[in-house]
């Protein structure tokens, strides 16, 4: 089944926790990765894989650098998942 | 029909000694600042280097692998006469014709070893290492001289920030030889051509020398820039860690090798980066030691794997008769994989 909004934002948030060490309350829709989450570029690698894996997605690495935000990556997998 | 006699080689082949040769001149990030804008931290953090050797004009192609070499004849208790052919790995060597791999046979002293160049990029180690294996088994040479080499800095463009710290110069290599035990398992290896573009030299030498030299690249100077390697980071992590793990697993379950038997992981030293991930990935035993040279040693392509060995069978963190998985993996793309008895 589908992922909703709010389970996917829960998702991304334990895996940012678990990649980067930022606790899962700052993973908040309106948060950059880089600036907010200190996620690196590889570490964003690393969140994008762990994402595709948990929601049935595929996001390709052209798209990678699009998601700028938790709000990007959120309505992405919303719109991509199987 | 005439009966052709069949070929005599060994039962199995191992790697019978290591030996590795790295520039005098040691180049910490601040050298490497003054070209780009970035930060030591930043360089760490992204790619775990602290220090790289860089060739000097005397540090050539042919006279780092002739040091390294002559050290991995030494270790393995052979004369230079003994060995029967030699496999040099390289893209820094700058003569298209002769191969290197022919000067390096000669100024050893070898007796008209059979000699010749590869080019696998950072499979490199791992791809002469298999054809090594196949001579010894077939009985084409007794003792086979496997060198990685590479002068990578003359191929950096000190310009982009991306890749001006990655790069490093050095030599390893290893001789492989006659064994009564399996002692190098089965090669995991292969090729991607449709991910060429993700590791690749930003111009090709003719375009650079005699084509339409509008629209190259420049330099601060507004000189042409000399050819580079140039790579997408992300694309090429993605592939690193998560493909290459897959293809590392392959390597064990060929070999009947569990992780938990496993006493060595040798990666090519990419990326420090690369290298963590992967091992986390491949969930690897906390027992396991893995190999962290690229921080005082840069990526050095082909070198990285038997400069990695050597170190670490120098400190003593790894020993002889420990088995280890070794996987080489780059611009291609190409990648080989496999688990062997260190020397």
């Amino acid at each position: 089944m589908a992922a909703t909004q709010e389970e996917i934002v829960e998702g991304l948030a334990e895996i940012v926790n678990e990649i980067a060490g930022i606790p899962v309350e700052d993973v908040q829709l309106d948060k950059s990765f880089t600036d907010d989450l200190d996620v690196d570029s590889l570490s964003m690698v690393e969140v994008v894989v762990a994402a595709e894996e948990r929601f049935d997605v595929k996001i390709p690495d052209e798209d990678v650098k699009n998601l700028k935000t938790v709000g990007d990556a959120t309505d992405y997998i919303l719109k991509h998942q199987a | 029909m005439s009966k052709i006699k069949p070929s005599k080689g060994a039962p199995y082949a191992r790697i019978l000694g290591v030996g590795g040769y790295r520039p005098t001149r040691v180049v910490p990030n601040e050298v490497i600042l003054e070209t780009i804008d970035s930060s030591d931290e930043w360089i760490r953090s992204r790619s775990g280097i602290e220090t790289r050797h860089w060739a000097g004009p005397e540090e050539t192609v042919a006279a780092m692998s002739v040091e390294a070499a002559g050290k991995a004849i030494a270790d393995a208790g052979i004369s230079a006469e003994q060995v029967g052919a030699v496999v040099v790995s390289t893209v820094s060597h700058f003569s298209q014709t002769p191969a290197v791999a022919t000067e390096i046979a000669d100024k050893l002293g070898t007796d008209k070893a059979a000699a010749f160049d590869i080019s696998a990029g950072c499979a490199g180690f791992g791809y002469g290492l298999t054809l090594a294996k196949g001579m010894v088994v077939e009985g084409s040479a007794e003792y086979v001289l496997v060198i990685g080499v590479e002068r990578l800095s003359d191929l950096t463009d000190l310009e982009d920030r991306a890749t001006a710290f990655l790069f490093g110069d050095g030599a390893g290599a290893v001789v492989v030889g006659p064994s009564k035990e399996p002692a190098i398992g089965p090669t995991v290896w292969g090729s991607e051509g449709d991910k060429s573009e993700t590791i690749k030299q930003t111009i090709p030498w003719d375009r650079f020398h005699f084509g339409d030299r509008s629209g190259l690249p420049v330099d601060s100077q507004g000189n042409i820039k000399f050819p580079a390697i140039t790579q997408e980071g992300q694309a090429v992590f993605r592939w690193a860690v998560f493909e290459m793990a897959k293809v590392a697993q392959q390597a064990l379950d060929a070999a009947g090798i569990s992780a938990d038997d496993l006493d060595v992981f040798i990666p090519h030293q990419a990326n420090v980066r690369i290298i963590d991930s992967m091992v986390k990935t491949l969930k690897l035993p906390e027992h396991v030691t893995v190999a962290r040279d690229i921080r005082t040693t840069g990526n050095t392509s082909a070198a990285s794997i038997p400069l990695a060995m050597e170190r670490l069978l120098a400190t003593g963190e790894a020993k002889s008769g420990d088995t280890a998985l070794v996987i080489g993996f780059g611009a291609g793309l190409v990648y080989a994989a496999t688990v062997v008895t260190l020397p």
